[in-house]
């Protein structure tokens, strides 16, 4: 019997990669975060408005508005899967939020009464502790989201239907679901407690706009989560081979139906944030903004392949995005051109992406 | 080092294995005996019943007839996670790794270390890595623990596959077609690997076509031939030449 080699294995040809040709420098997220350092730059010059606290807040407002969204998003995507329901979904939340609200603030209605009362100078009061009324109205909101990403995960996962095909008919479902409840109409939040909701989804903290807070919350647990838990590890291992993950033993299918559950209910805040800030929720609110939120993820390096994203590239995608529109605003180009820059930018930003992988 | 075919205590034994798809009756009659730290090498045309030999073993489903035997103990695998729980592990031809991961993480997928930061479980990065570094050492692969799998060569992909394996302390490791689809350079790590596993004392089973990896690495070789084990006989009892007729059916048995 022929005896194989004894000696250590020594790979003469593998050497460690320079700084830059590995780990963050060599990702899309690296260089398209180069490209907006640039674009800041190029922006300084061009206009003096640019740079300005009050157009930075607008900035930074602006794009927090797609950007939650745009996290859920990138959690489907990491695993290989896509959501087009998002814009729907931000819609009908929003919508059932402003209508629960609206319901429960006024008195007579059935079940109203545990929340408000008439007072004898007919103004309408809160009848049990403040906040109250908000909380049942945001977790109504965020409740229909979470059905719909149950149903998502469920046909995705469960049945084993395409991504693609099930949110695009989810997109229409929810649209559909959305001009029935409002009879088209839309809605709008009311009642003794909408503006507290008007306060924490428009409002200022610390300098910052409300939204931009919860942003960044929520993209550092979104980081923590990806790369400190089993779970953001699996979402990872089913987007690389989930053949793989399944034969590891890596429970493939409830991880499916959480993440389309965790994007829907990222959409469903998105749109109640975005309501709160509008003042309403109308029936064709975030009409189509599942492309922008899609375009952001993957211009911020998410691959619609499955296995690569993070939160740090998502909220990179929606400010260059933003920027974008704000400077084309700021140098006075018509306006009707940012989307045609949009596509040019996606196109551009995942041919770098193959460019360099082709060098490498 | 030669274990002697029916002395000592089997890791695996089986008793007149069968099995029947509806009218088709892919294996017959199979008995077979692996003894801890003993490589056996499995061969036979396609069709020849391996797979399902294998897919049994693993626990992808039950023999129609017949007994296994694991550690002296009668068993019975529903699925394969049950085949895993008493040690008994496979090495996918496609290896099942995940490319986007690290070597580290793909050796802890689906059992990965966590230490407790107050209510929250977290992955504990550094003992993930330490062990894996040690798991790759015992296999003498220069393989990095932080590296992604999408950079490695085939050698070090089997040496992450491997260490898997070793993460469980599996007594018995099934290895469908290893050397397969790599080069020269790098069959002879996998073969290598094997040793490490064999001095460990880990019985492997070594499903491959290529007759000169089988000469090099096993003690003993099993040849099927629709459905029926047509030979098992120890490497230096038999040759290349009287294998690849048992394969063929030229000649019968032996």
């Amino acid at each position: 019997m022929a005896t194989p080699l004894d000696s250590s294995l020594t790979f003469s040809n593998v050497g460690k990669d320079k700084w830059w040709r590995s780990g963050f420098f060599a990702s899309q997220t690296g260089y398209v975060l180069l490209a907006l350092v640039a674009l800041f730059v190029v922006m300084n010059f061009a206009s003096p408005y640019f740079l300005t606290e009050g157009n930075m807040q607008n900035v930074a407002k602006n794009f927090s508005f797609i950007a939650i969204a745009t996290l859920g998003v990138t959690f489907v995507i990491i695993t290989g899967g896509i959501d087009l329901s998002v814009g729907s979904v931000m819609c009908f939340s929003a919508m059932i939020t402003s209508m629960v609200m609206t319901h429960i603030s006024t008195p007579g209605m059935p079940g109203a009464d545990w929340f408000v009362h008439l007072a004898p100078d007919g103004k309408t009061v809160i009848a049990n502790m403040p906040g109250l009324i908000l909380l049942v109205s945001v977790l109504a909101g965020l409740g229909v989201a979470l059905v719909v990403g149950l149903v998502n995960g469920f046909c995705i996962a469960v049945l084993g239907l395409s991504p693609f095909v099930t949110t695009l008919g989810m997109l229409s479902i929810v649209r559909g679901l959305g001009y029935v409840v409002s009879n088209g109409r839309g809605s709008f939040p009311s009642g003794p407690e909408a503006s507290y909701l008007y306060t924490l989804t428009s409002g200022v903290v610390f300098g910052m706009p409300a939204p931009f807070i919860y942003l960044v919350v929520l993209a550092v647990a979104m980081a923590v989560v990806l790369h400190h838990t089993g779970f953001g590890r699996h979402v990872f291992a089913v987007g690389g081979n989930e053949k793989a993950a399944a034969l590891t033993g890596i429970p493939v299918v409830r991880v499916k139906i959480e993440i389309y559950v965790i994007c829907a209910l990222a959409a469903g805040l998105q749109g109640i944030i975005i309501s709160g800030w509008l003042g309403s929720a109308p029936a064709n609110m975030a009409t189509s903004y599942e492309l922008n939120v899609i375009a952001a993820a993957v211009i911020g390096g998410a691959n619609l392949a499955g296995g690569i994203g993070g939160p740090l590239g998502a909220i990179v995608g929606c400010v260059l995005l933003e920027v974008i529109r704000n400077g084309l605003v700021l140098a006075q180009v018509n306006s009707y051109w940012q989307q045609t820059l949009v596509g040019v930018i996606i196109i551009a930003a995942v041919l770098v992406d193959r460019l360099r992988s082709r060098m490498a | 080092m030669v274990t002697p075919h029916d002395a000592g205590l089997a890791v695996l034994e089986l008793k007149g294995i069968g099995k029947e798809f509806g009218a088709i009756r892919a294996l017959h009659g199979v008995d077979l005996r692996i003894s801890p730290g003993e490589v056996v090498g499995l061969m036979g045309d396609n069709g020849a019943g391996k797979s399902t030999l294998v897919k049994i073993i693993a626990g992808n489903f039950p023999p129609s007839h017949g007994e296994i035997r694991f550690d002296g103990k009668p068993v019975h695998f529903g699925r394969p996670i049950d085949a895993r729980a008493v040690g008994i592990e496979v090495v996918y031809q496609d290896l099942a790794l995940a490319d986007n991961l690290t070597a580290a993480a793909n050796v802890f997928l689906g059992r990965e270390l966590k230490r407790k930061l107050g209510p929250f479980a977290l992955l504990d990065h550094k003992a993930m890595a330490a062990r894996a570094l040690e798991l790759f050492g015992e296999l003498r692969s220069e393989t990095r623990p932080h590296d992604l799998v999408k950079q490695m060569s085939g050698g070090q992909r089997q040496a992450v596959a491997i260490a898997r394996t070793r993460l469980s302390n599996a007594k018995l490791v099934m290895m469908d077609e290893p050397t397969a689809a790599i080069s020269v350079r790098q069959v002879e790590q996998v073969l290598s690997l094997i040793h490490r596993l064999k001095e460990q004392g880990v019985a492997v089973m070594l499903i491959s076509h290529r007759m000169p990896d089988v000469f090099a690495v096993c003690d003993r070789v099993v040849v099927m031939r629709r459905g029926e084990k047509r030979a098992d006989k120890a490497i230096g009892d038999t040759s290349p030449e009287e294998v690849t007729s048992l394969i063929t059916g030229a000649k019968e048995a032996a």
